[in-house]
C-alpha cells in the first residue's frame, strides 16, 4: 500500500516537472531548456515575496506564476526570436540562459536550510493505513487538475489548437492565420508559468537550492523522451512508469538505485520504441 | 535623406588563387605556396613556441586551451555528422576516470593508461550512446546532457571510484616538457587529422548523414554504424583529453563531469564558427585565455560562459574563423563612385 500511495505521489511530481516542458516542446515545438532554471526561480521568487516583501503564500504564489510566465515571454522575444527555426540554436540559447540563471542563483547564495517554504496546510491523514500529509495530497490534486486542464486547453480552445498547429507545420499554421511569434511566445510563457506552479506546490516538501534546477530539467527530459513528446497520455504514462520504478527501487533495493531508473527507462524505451511509448507523428521526421 | 551622396564604396574581389578554384588550390608560384601555407603553419608554430616563452601559470593556460580545444574538435566532429552533443563532459569524464582507475587500482604505467583510456573511453562512450544514435537533433542532445549529470550522481551516491573525494595521488608525467608538448602535439595532430578525415570519402558520408540521413540510407549505407564510428572517434579524442588532465593534475574527481567541460567547448565552437574544425580550435584559443582572466569571478564564471555562448549564437552566427577566412581570401579596396 505504501508503495502505491508514494508511487502515485512521486509520479505526479514527475508529471508536474514535465508538464510545462511538454507544453512548450511537445505541443508547440520550442525546446525550452531553461525549464529547470525557471522552476527553481519560481521557488526563489516565492521565498523572497514571502520573506522580504512579507506576503502570504496565497498572495505570493499567483504573483510568482505570473512573474515566471512574463520571464518566459521575455525569453522568447529577447532571445529565441532571433534563432527561430534553427532547432539546435534554440536549444543552445535556452540551455545557456537557463544555466546562467542557475549559476547566478547559486552565486547569490541560494542554498541552505534558510530557504524553505512553508506548506499550505499542515495536517496529515491516514489513507489505507498510510500516513500522508496534506501538502502531498495537494500536489496530487494540482497535478491531476493541471493535466486535465491542459488536455482540454490544447484540444478545445483556439489558442491551444494554434499551439499544436505550430508544432505540426509552421508554414501551414502561418497560412491559416496563426501568428507564429505570438503563439510561440505564449507557449513559452505558459510553459514557464507551469514550471512556477510546479515549484510552488512541490518545493514546500523539501529544501530549495539552485542545483535542483538541473534535476528538474533531467526528469522533465526523461519523461518527455520515454513518453513521446507530443502525447499528453504518453507523458502521464511515462511519469508513472518512472515514478513507480523509482519508488520501488528506493524501497526494495536501496535509495542509491533511484538514479539509475530514468536512464534505464530511456535506454529500454529507445531500444524498443524509438519514438517514445505513445509518440506518433514526429517519428519519421525528427527521431529515427 | 534617402539620397545621401555616396562618394566612395568598398570593392571586394576574390584573390586570384581563390578565384581559380574554390577549395583545391593550384600552386602557380612560390608566393602561392606561402599564401596557402602561412595560415596553417604560422599559428601552429606559434603554439609550439608558446610553452618555451611562457612559464608557470601562463604555461598552464596553454595546456588548458589545448584540452578545451580537443573537446571542441570532438564536438565539431559529432556536429558534422548530425549528432549535437551537450555532453562533452561525458567523454571527458569517462577518459579521466578510466585513466585514474587504471593508475590507482592497477598501478599501470602512464604509457599504458593514456592510450588504453583513450581507446577504451571512445569504445565505452560509443557503447553507451549506441542505443541513442537512432535519435537526432534535440533528442540526442537531451540524452547527452543527462548522461554526465547522472554519472556524477552515481559516483556521488554509490561512493565508487573514490566517491566524493575522487582519486588522488596519481602518477604525474615524468617531466614537465613531455606534459606540455604531449597535449600540444596531440591538439595539432587531431586538428589536421580531423580536417583531412572530413574531406575524405569516409568523412563525406558523415557529412551527408547530417545533411540528409534518408538519402544516405537509400544509398545502402548503414547510418547507425557510421554514427557509432563517429562517436568512437570523437569519444576517443575527448577521452584522451580527460586521461591527460587526470595525469596532469594527478587527480580525477567528479568535477570532470561538471557542466564547465560541456559548455566551454560548445562556446568555443560557437565563437570560432561551427562547421569548421579550425573554427573550433581558434575559438578555444580565444576563449580559454579569456576565461582564465575571469577566474577571479569565481562562481559567476559559468554564468559568463553562458552569456558568451548566447552572444556568439545570436550575434556571430558565422563565427570568427569564417570571417577571417573570407577576409584573407579577398581584396578589399575603397574606390570612388563615379
Amino acid at each position: 500500500m505504501w508503495l502505491i500511495v508514494y508511487g502515485i505521489i512521486s509520479s505526479v511530481i514527475l508529471a508536474l516537472y514535465a508538464v510545462g516542458f511538454s507544453l512548450t516542446y511537445g505541443v508547440s515545438g520550442l525546446p525550452n531548456f531553461a525549464h529547470g532554471a525557471l522552476y527553481i526561480l519560481g521557488g526563489y521568487v516565492v521565498w523572497n515575496l514571502m520573506n522580504a516583501a512579507g506576503l502570504s503564500m496565497v498572495a505570493a504564489a499567483p504573483l510568482t506564476v505570473v512573474a515566471c510566465a512574463l520571464l518566459g515571454f521575455g525569453l522568447y522575444w529577447g532571445l529565441l526570436l532571433r534563432v527561430r527555426g534553427i532547432p539546435l540554436s534554440e536549444l543552445v540559447v535556452t540551455f545557456a540562459a537557463g544555466v546562467a540563471l542557475l549559476e547566478l542563483l547559486t552565486w547569490s547564495g541560494f542554498y541552505g536550510i534558510r530557504y524553505s517554504l512553508p506548506v499550505f496546510w499542515d495536517e496529515s491523514f491516514e489513507i489505507f493505513g498510510v500516513v500522508i500529509d496534506a501538502q502531498r495530497i495537494m500536489v496530487v490534486a494540482t497535478g491531476v487538475a493541471l493535466v486535465i486542464l491542459l488536455h482540454l486547453f490544447v484540444r478545445h480552445t483556439r489558442t491551444g489548437l494554434a499551439f499544436r498547429g505550430l508544432a505540426q507545420n509552421e508554414r501551414t499554421a502561418l497560412s491559416v492565420g496563426i501568428e507564429a511569434d505570438w503563439i510561440g511566445s505564449l507557449a513559452v510563457a505558459m510553459g514557464s508559468g507551469l514550471a512556477a506552479v510546479a515549484a510552488v506546490v512541490v518545493l514546500p516538501l523539501g529544501m530549495m537550492e539552485a542545483t535542483i534546477g538541473y534535476e528538474v530539467l533531467i526528469y522533465a527530459l526523461a519523461v518527455a523522451i520515454v513518453g513521446g513528446l507530443e502525447s499528453t497520455t504518453g507523458m502521464i504514462l511515462a511519469s508513472f512508469i518512472i515514478g513507480f520504478a523509482q519508488t520501488a527501487a528506493a524501497r526494495y533495493i536501496g535509495p542509491k538505485w533511484m538514479i539509475i531508473v530514468p536512464l534505464a527507462a530511456i535506454v529500454l524505451v529507445l531500444v524498443v520504441r524509438p519514438s517514445g511509448l505513445l509518440g506518433k507523428f514526429k517519428e519519421l521526421e525528427e527521431r529515427v | 535623406m534617402a539620397e545621401a551622396e555616396v562618394k566612395f564604396r568598398k570593392r571586394r574581389l576574390d584573390r586570384a588563387i581563390k578565384a581559380r578554384t574554390d577549395t583545391v588550390f593550384v600552386i602557380a608560384s612560390p608566393g602561392d605556396i606561402l599564401y596557402v601555407l602561412a595560415p596553417r603553419v604560422l599559428p601552429m608554430a606559434l603554439l609550439m613556441i608558446l610553452p618555451l616563452v611562457l612559464s608557470g601559470y601562463h604555461g598552464k593556460v596553454v595546456v588548458h586551451a589545448c584540452v578545451v580545444g580537443l573537446l571542441a574538435l570532438s564536438w565539431e566532429l559529432l556536429a558534422s555528422c548530425g549528432l549535437f552533443s551537450l555532453g562533452q563532459s561525458l567523454f571527458f569524464g569517462v577518459g579521466a576516470y578510466l585513466a585514474g582507475a587504471m593508475d590507482k587500482y592497477l598501478h599501470l604505467p602512464i604509457w599504458v593508461t593514456i592510450p588504453v583510456a583513450t581507446l577504451g573511453g571512445g569504445a565505452l562512450c560509443a557503447l553507451l550512446l549506441a542505443p541513442v544514435v537512432r535519435l537526432r537533433g534535440v533528442y540526442f542532445a537531451m540524452v547527452t546532457l543527462m548522461l554526465p549529470i547522472l554519472f556524477k550522481q552515481i559516483i556521488e551516491a554509490w561512493g565508487i571510484l573514490g566517491g566524493t573525494h575522487g582519486l588522488s595521488g596519481l602518477t604525474p608525467f615524468p617531466n614537465e616538457w613531455l606534459d606540455k608538448y604531449l597535449i600540444i602535439v596531440a591538439f595539432i595532430a587531431v586538428l589536421f587529422g580531423l580536417r583531412s578525415l572530413i574531406t575524405s570519402d569516409y568523412g563525406l558520408v558523415l557529412k551527408a548523414i547530417a545533411d540528409d540521413d534518408r538519402a544516405v540510407m537509400s544509398a545502402g549505407i548503414n547510418i547507425y554504424s557510421r554514427k557509432v564510428q563517429a562517436l568512437f572517434i570523437a569519444g576517443s579524442v575527448a577521452s584522451f583529453a580527460g586521461a591527460f588532465i587526470t595525469h596532469h593534475y594527478q587527480f580525477a574527481g567528479f568535477s570532470v563531469f561538471a557542466l564547465d567541460w560541456a559548455i566551454l567547448p560548445l562556446a568555443a565552437a560557437a565563437v570560432g564558427g561551427t562547421g569548421s574544425f579550425a573554427g573550433a580550435a581558434l575559438g578555444s584559443m580565444i576563449l580559454v585565455p579569456l576565461s582564465e582572466g575571469l577566474r577571479a569571478m569565481g562562481g559567476l564564471r559559468m554564468a559568463i560562459y553562458c552569456g558568451i555562448l548566447v552572444f556568439a549564437v545570436l550575434a556571430l552566427p558565422e563565427g570568427i574563423f569564417r570571417f577571417l577566412e573570407r577576409k584573407y581570401q579577398e581584396f578589399e579596396t575603397v574606390i570612388e563612385v563615379k
